[in-house]
């Protein structure tokens, strides 16, 4: 019988089965302060100790500041959330990358740059976007408090198999479309709900074609489609990507691991429960306009005129969404004026983001009208980017050039989006309040936020000059 | 937990209980589940100077010792956030009844005992029309897979898994480890090296920077 990825590694990893329900074995599991500490008391309570803190990794990103290392900005309560990781960490015998690290950075992008989340594996972590490590081709998902127990306690996790839906995408993409256009794009056409259920694979040339980090993006931002997971088959590019990582197999034991990585692959005739073909070359880039991902629109194109909808139910979810976006229909994307712009998030803030965005900006000016915001991915991800030279680039055109962390992705520290102030952010929720209480979020590429700080407003990165930053 | 779950039921008939109305954002940055009873429904019970609002109907004395929860379409749709369920069973609801629930919410609810019984809109509203006056007194029969009320049975589904973990009342964890310890431990030595190599030392030195 024919065999997806998914069914090779579940198989390799269902160690029982009740029913609908698999016992599947975790092979790595990353937690962060904000969802972990309820686990950690109960186990405290219960006696409960860490089945196996060597494939375990704990990380403070969503509250931590990241405007200073030394003087930073902090709550009581985002302080409480850390301190009780730190305890946690210390009392549970969790490696634990802390404010002060390193390597400290947001979950997702940390697990794969340090090659603690490899292809072949299990992995899961207190939060939804742990899709974003299927791109190494690995079967990975985001899970809630108990879960967390769970994995902590039994290195398992009981769970339904979902079903799998195969997005074929072809074509060779246009200048300035990037990953996060693509998945925008998909994400518009099956609606927030069409991943519902299942986890998706992603293939074709043009997945084949696209880099590590664009197909973490890709991966990552599958969640926002309803999907339970994402994963793509690894490749050459993936093992060169994980190669050097410090935590990557070495020796004999990576030469064994890249044979059996090599043999991961979908058979031919491998069944999909739902299928999509997407021909990239069509797809121009993406700016979303309402207050869910799905809203979106191209950047040549309109906003929507709800009182052409014949759903009463998504017309009132337009009207609803305009009204708090502050936009009219027929407006054009490109009049639309943008106050904050944030280059970050677990959806890009690689350093290859960093890069792509840096080609805009260099030799430019962010407009006065706007404050604009870098905040890498992690402090690795930070030290690479200078050492390039990148933090030149982003502070000479006006960028306040940050420390990594979830920042204005979900405002849990002091950096927020004002009421009724107009972000382009490379995050991905543009749900009401999401960047800030009364925030309007516009989801974007990397390249794309970079010409709304430098114009103010959105444009086609076809008009923009993109210079060589190498 | 037992094999059957009665009380008083309390009427809730609305579509699209999210969790954001089950709990508001504002409590998810407490660190214990325990307590969180006092928020639920925060809005809806609460005025803005937390005085109890008398419409509400947790906040009606008929209802008081109510554990039942009767309500519509999609309860429990919205963001993953557990501390929606730990609010109901903290504040003594042991049982939702409604015509649907939210994937990630159900998925929860099992993790803590709260047994959520689908039942078809009919049901649904006979329920609630007799529970208004706060006399009605429901069971939920999870070994005979059905809801008693009123002199009344109605079947319902539950996957398997779901009821028995219900049933058992044991942590899934301990459950987990009684049974399944050794299968764990085989397939530990079952891994292959680049999986289950320690991690440790090398984590410690890049922590230590
Ligand atoms: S960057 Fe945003 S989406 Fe990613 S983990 Fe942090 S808060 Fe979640």
């Amino acid at each position: 019988m024919p065999y997806t990825i998914t069914d090779k590694i579940w198989q390799s990893h269902e160690i029982a089965r009740e029913d609908e329900f698999s016992l599947l074995y975790i092979d790595r599991h990353l937690t962060h302060e904000v969802t972990s500490p309820v686990a950690f008391s109960d186990m405290r309570q219960r006696g409960y100790r860490v089945r196996r803190p060597d494939l375990s990794l704990a990380v403070m990103d969503h509250n931590v500041p990241t405007d200073s290392k030394e003087n930073p900005t902090m709550d009581d309560l985002s302080k409480k959330q850390m301190d009780a990781l730190w305890d946690n960490s210390k009392t549970f015998n969790v490696p634990l990358l802390d404010f002060y690290s390193p390597y400290q950075g947001i979950i997702h992008v940390i697990g794969p740059e340090l090659g603690f989340s490899l292809p072949g594996l299990t992995i899961a972590a207190g939060d939804s976007h742990t899709s974003t490590h299927g791109a190494l081709g690995s079967v990975a998902f985001g899970i809630g408090t108990s879960e967390v127990e769970h994995v902590f306690v039994t290195q398992t996790l009981w769970i339904k198999k979902p079903k799998q839906f195969r997005i074929k995408i072809n074509g060779k993409t246009r200048k300035g479309v990037s990953a996060k256009d693509l998945a925008l794009y998909i994400i518009g056409k099956i609606g927030t709900g069409g991943g519902i259920g299942h986890i998706i694979e992603y293939s074709g040339e043009t997945v084949s074609d696209m880099e590590v980090e664009g197909r973490m993006t890709l991966c990552n931002m599958s969640i926002e489609a309803g999907a339970r997971s994402a994963i793509i088959e690894p490749d050459e590019k993936v093992f060169s990507y994980v190669k050097d990582a410090p935590l990557a197999p070495k020796g004999q034991e990576w030469e064994e691991a890249v044979d059996y990585w090599r043999s991961l692959k979908s058979d031919p005739n491998a069944r999909y429960d739902k299928e999509l073909e997407v021909d990239a070359s069509s797809i121009k880039p993406m700016v979303t306009w309402g207050t869910n991902p799905s809203m979106v629109a191209r950047v040549d194109g309109i906003v929507p005129d709800p009182s052409e909808i014949k759903d009463q139910t998504l017309k009132d979810e337009y009207e609803r969404a305009l009204k708090y976006m502050g936009l009219k229909p027929g407006q054009k994307i490109t009049d639309i004026n943008v106050d904050y712009v944030f280059i970050g998030s677990c959806t890009n803030a690689r350093l290859s983001d960093l890069i792509e965005a840096a080609k805009v900006l260099k030799g430019k000016k962010v407009s006065k009208n706007v404050k604009a915001l870098a905040v890498p991915g992690s402090e690795w991800v930070k030290r690479k980017a200078e050492r390039m030279g990148l933090h030149r680039i982003y502070i000479d055109a006006g960028f306040e050039w940050r420390h990594s962390g979830c920042s204005m992705c979900i405002a849990m520290n002091s950096d927020r989006l004002p009421p009724g102030k107009r972000s382009a952010s490379t995050s991905n929720r543009n749900f009401e309040n999401r960047q800030g209480p009364g925030g309007r979020t516009h989801l974007v590429s990397p390249a794309m936020a970079a010409a709304a700080a430098v114009y103010g407003h959105f444009v086609d990165l076809a008009d923009v000059d993109i210079a060589e930053v190498l | 937990m037992p094999e059957k779950i009665e009380g008083r039921a309390i009427p809730l008939p609305l579509d699209n209980v999210d969790t954001d109305q089950i709990i508001p954002a504002q409590f998810l940055r407490l660190l214990e589940k325990k307590g969180l009873g006092k928020y639920l429904f925060y809005r809806w019970r609460y005025d803005e100077r937390e005085r109890p609002k008398s419409d509400f109907v947790l906040n009606d004395p008929r209802f008081k010792d109510g554990s039942v929860l009767v309500a519509k379409k999609n309860f429990g749709i919205g963001s993953s956030r557990e501390n929606a369920v730990w609010a109901l069973t903290d504040y003594g609801i042991r049982a939702v009844i409604a015509e649907s629930f939210g994937d990630i919410f159900y998925g929860n609810s099992i993790k803590n005992g709260l047994a959520c019984i689908k039942l078809d809109e009919k049901t649904v509203n006979e329920i609630i029309e007799k529970a208004r006056d706060g006399n009605l007194s429901v069971t939920v029969d999870l070994l005979n897979k059905k809801v008693i009320f009123d002199g009344k049975q109605v079947s319902f589904e539950i996957e398997e898994y779901a009821r028995r973990r219900l049933m058992s009342g044991q942590s899934e964890i301990d459950y987990t480890l009684s049974h399944y310890l050794d299968k764990i431990e085989e397939h530990e030595k079952s891994m292959k090296a680049f999986m289950k190599t320690n991690l440790s030392e090398t984590l410690k030195k890049l922590i230590e920077g």
